[in-house]
């Protein structure tokens, strides 16, 4: 028989919580770009992007979110990512950005 | 008749500007209310963002004030000042042809911020805590074990209205980035989270030490403030902040937390201030006669100001503006 909808729900919590994460991957994909740790959250990379100013795909929280360990939707998200390289162009750290969305895609491909 | 400068201070301002006077051919005397000269220093390991050792400044100014053969007195504290002397707590009055103020700052008291729980959990340290064990090469949680996630957080005592310290004291987030890189060094096995309001790495080369600690050693910052510590059930600490960048609440357990305390006005500037109509500003430092041609003047007639007294600033501009205080002073003298 199947549950009566009450209509009353449990929220889940949001918190990010580092010692339930699994930092493993976060950790794989840190050892093999370590400049991504040089993001300093400027946005650049969000501004000019076109995904994400058409689709919820923002470049700058999906991989601080990886980093933290956060890897729920995130590969989904990076596949919103046209690889058209603009955030490359702009970020003032130099960071390889389209090649953090394919080692992303690539460790997480599995999740 | 050779003038003589009373200078209240013996850190590295006060030193300086004894010896900058002295090669001007002006004497001076130190009046210390410690037992040794040396100041904050004394206690500090390295210096951003070079990791000069703290003694490889301090002990050439040492030497140089002894061979100089530039008087000091230590345990002598000031009571009050004019422009022609320092009266001492034990009321004798030493006189002299102009006053350098170098009585630096300061530091936050980080009990204050309870949340944090300073001085009620174990380790839970101050960032002059840290300074303090690498010197003694004492560093390592309190049962002796190494930790394997240290926490750090920026800002404790500076642009927080709740303690009444609303100024930034600049030299902290350089100080946290270079103890990350430090620990990460000595705890190579242990992840360093740095918790940051704004990173103000304002000096020529801070920069770039701040880069190589993200990308060489890995440091991660996480930018909001902690907004508690609670201990955990294994003694550990567990902190709560916001990850603001991502929008969301984040915790973690930690088996270290360091706080980046700030520094503050002395408590007695209102007094010296009083005794000599000195203005102070908003945030208790002393304020100079202007911020830009005047800098180290205080706008009381023969009554210079140095270093720290004045503003948070670091070791290398707290020497350069000794120079510049010793050159006013001399032209005040030679004009007088």
């Amino acid at each position: 028989m199947a549950a009566i909808n009450w209509g009353y729900g449990i929220s889940k919590p949001r918190a990010i919580d580092i010692d339930r994460n699994n930092l493993r991957r976060s950790d794989e994909i840190l050892h093999e770009m370590p400049e991504l740790q040089s993001c300093i959250g400027c946005g650049s990379c969000t501004a000019v992007c076109t995904a994400g100013n058409l689709t919820e795909f923002n470049f700058r929280k999906v991989h601080t979110l990886v980093r933290r360990g956060e890897y729920e939707g995130a590969y989904e998200l990076m596949n919103r990512c046209m690889l058209c390289g603009k955030c490359r162009l702009v970020c003032p750290r130099g960071i390889n950005t389209r090649g953090v969305v394919m080692l992303i895609k690539r460790k997480l491909g599995d999740f | 008749m050779k003038r003589r400068v009373v200078i209240i201070g013996g850190g590295v301002a006060g030193m300086q500007t004894a010896l900058r006077l002295h090669a001007a051919g002006i004497g001076s005397v130190i009046l210390e209310k410690d037992s040794a000269t040396g100041g904050k220093l004394r206690d500090w390991h390295k210096l951003f963002p070079t990791f000069t050792p703290a003694s490889e400044v301090l002990d050439p100014l040492r030497r140089a004030v002894g061979a100089a053969g530039i008087e000091v007195r230590t345990g002598a504290e000031v009571v009050g000042l004019d422009g022609r002397g320092a009266v001492l707590a034990d009321g004798t009055r030493i006189d002299g042809d102009a006053v350098v103020v170098a009585t630096g700052f300061t530091l936050f008291d980080a009990r204050i911020k309870e949340e944090y729980g300073y001085g009620i959990y174990d380790n839970v340290l101050t960032s002059a805590d840290v300074e303090r064990m690498l010197n003694e090469g004492t560093l390592s949680m309190k049962n002796g074990d190494r930790p394997r996630r240290i926490a750090f957080l920026h800002c404790v005592g500076s642009r927080d209205e709740k303690v009444c310290q609303r100024h930034c004291s600049r030299v902290c987030c350089v100080t946290g980035v270079k103890q990350a890189m430090e620990l990460k060094e000595r705890f190579p096995e242990a992840d360093v989270f740095n918790f940051y309001m704004d990173i103000r790495m304002f000096g020529s080369g801070y920069e770039e030490m701040y880069r190589e600690a993200q990308v060489r050693h890995n440091v991660h910052f996480v930018r909001g403030r902690i907004s508690e510590a609670a201990p955990t059930i294994d003694g550990r600490i567990q902190i709560k902040a916001e990850d603001t960048l991502t929008g969301r609440p984040l915790r973690m357990s930690v088996d270290m937390l360091i706080l980046l305390v700030g520094m503050r006005a002395n408590d007695d500037n209102r007094r010296l201030a009083d005794s000599a109509s000195l203005t102070l500003a908003p945030s208790g430092f002393v304020q100079p006669a202007d911020p830009f041609l005047h800098s180290v003047e205080s706008g009381a007639e023969g009554i210079f100001c140095v270093g720290t007294v004045t503003a948070p600033k670091n070791v290398g501009e707290t020497l350069a503006e000794a120079a510049a205080a010793a050159d006013a002073v001399a032209d005040y003298l030679k004009n007088r």
